[in-house]
């Protein structure tokens, strides 16, 4: 079924949604939504500077070339859940590894946006650990949700998962010329509030990328939303407007985030908001119910609301290629 | 038979006028969940021992603010699918982490008004006032 899909969608058929009106900012909207519509069947949509490319997922274009750095982001695993919504949510972290490991060329590492386990419970975070063993890339980059740092401050997140890291997990990292970021926004929750960075990290963050190049592409991850998604569920971050702050002056600014357990995505300038699915349970979209939580859906529909992100770096080009697939 | 019916039907009555137990109202903020959501106890005779329950659901404490007496238990009952906590603003108590069915109980002591939040998901507030 790929293969066929693969055929239909060649290149010719899916460019030429150029730009545009004098008055536009740039962003091709229709050709974005016609794209978005053939995002399931496994096309690779990719924004450059205001024109949209996109392409068979299996075409030499997307194969990983020279330069080309490909990883995947999953989150909110919640291992130990077992209510209605999803009462085996290790066969959905399986399949979600399943996923990966079916992916034409193996992504280089995997990034976790936290909410690892669900209760914070030692034998939930062993499940996770046993269970992505069998994944193909076998580097993982974490970052805590607020399930992962019940009742210790998080030290066992951070003895499992935080070794090398600073106060309460935040880090960063250097791949084929990419700079990541992992950030925690889950400490010190204020009543009322939404997650917060702190000053001790900001000013961390501030000196991190003061003298890097403007060139350098940045990715940035965290669990709770780094934008304001919806304030009256808590998904937003109440001081990131100072974490954007120091990312203005880079030309390619990629922020991945967790915890609302559905897609959604934003642009703002050069940089690019994306929340990823969750392996565990889908959540209502913003307003859509009384409360943020699970939300059950019939058996049959569950594993098309859960799923996994793929992310495409290539040199030279300044948008990261970001793909959600479903577990369906 | 009529005599006994009317004997029985009499007690009856007479059971049912006896002074019942008296109710501690827990009053609600303005605008806050009905009462079928699971409001006051019905049981409290005016001594302070009593308890109240505060029940927690759909990330929501309800009733969202209550008042009692000093030395008056509350009892929260986490019946969400979610885990939750009852955490003081002002480090006065704060719970375990409460999964489905969990409780966690609290006596005040001393009069004041006591703000509490869930500590994982910080936009679910309550406050409890203690004459």
């Amino acid at each position: 079924m790929a293969d066929e899909m693969a055929d239909k969608l060649s290149d010719d058929s899916l460019l030429n949604h150029n730009l545009l009106h004098p008055e536009n900012d740039g962003i091709d909207r229709r050709g974005f939504l016609k794209c978005m519509a053939w995002a399931g069947t496994g096309a690779l949509c990719v924004v450059q500077g205001g024109v949209l490319r996109s392409f068979a997922l299996n075409s030499p274009e997307a194969k990983r070339a020279k330069g080309q750095l490909s990883f995947v982001q999953i989150s909110d695993s919640h291992m130990g859940f077992n209510k209605p919504a999803n009462p085996d949510v290790v066969a959905t972290l399986k399949a979600a590894v399943d996923k990966i490991n079916a992916l034409p060329a193996t992504p280089e590492f995997m990034l976790h946006t936290g909410d690892i386990s669900h209760l914070s419970k030692p034998s939930e975070f062993d499940n996770v650990d046993q269970i992505l063993k069998s994944a193909r890339p076998q580097e993982v980059f974490f970052v805590p949700g607020e399930h992962d740092v019940l009742e210790d401050e998080g030290a066992q997140y951070r003895e499992r998962y935080g070794k090398g890291t600073n106060g309460a997990g935040w880090y960063s990292f250097d791949k084929s010329g990419v700079h990541f970021i992992g950030l925690v926004n889950v400490m010190n929750l204020k009543a009322g509030g939404l997650g917060s960075l702190g000053a001790e990290q900001l000013e961390w963050l501030e000196r991190d990328v003061k003298h890097r190049s403007h060139s350098t592409p940045i990715i940035v991850f965290a669990h709770i939303p780094l934008w304001t998604v919806y304030p009256d569920w808590g998904w937003g971050t109440d001081d990131s407007a100072h974490a954007l702050s120091y990312l203005k002056k880079f030309g390619s600014v990629t922020v991945l985030n967790g915890h609302i357990h559905q897609t959604m995505q934003k642009v703002e300038g050069h940089i690019t908001f994306h929340t990823a699915c969750s392996t565990a349970f889908p959540q209502p979209k913003p307003g859509e119910a009384p409360s943020p939580g699970p939300m059950k859906v019939p058996a049959e529909q569950l594993r098309s609301l859960l799923g996994l992100t793929s992310v495409d770096f290539v040199r030279g080009k300044r948008s990261l290629a970001v793909t959600d697939s479903t577990l369906a | 038979m009529r005599k006994i019916r009317l004997v029985v039907a009499f007690a009856m009555l007479l059971l049912m006028a006896a002074p019942g137990p008296r109710r501690v109202w827990a009053a609600t903020a303005p605008g806050s969940a009905p009462a079928t959501a699971g409001g006051t106890s019905p049981i409290a005779p005016d001594k302070a021992s009593a308890g109240v329950d505060v029940k927690i659901d759909n990330f929501s404490f309800t009733p969202q603010e209550i008042t009692v007496k000093a030395e008056t238990t509350i009892t929260w009952t986490n019946r969400d699918d979610i885990p939750h906590t009852v955490t003081s603003t002002d480090q006065v108590f704060k719970s375990k982490t409460l999964d489905t069915d969990d409780k966690f109980t609290f006596t005040p002591t001393k009069p004041g008004t006591y703000s509490y939040f869930c500590s994982i998901h910080p936009k679910m507030t309550g406050k409890i006032v203690v004459e």
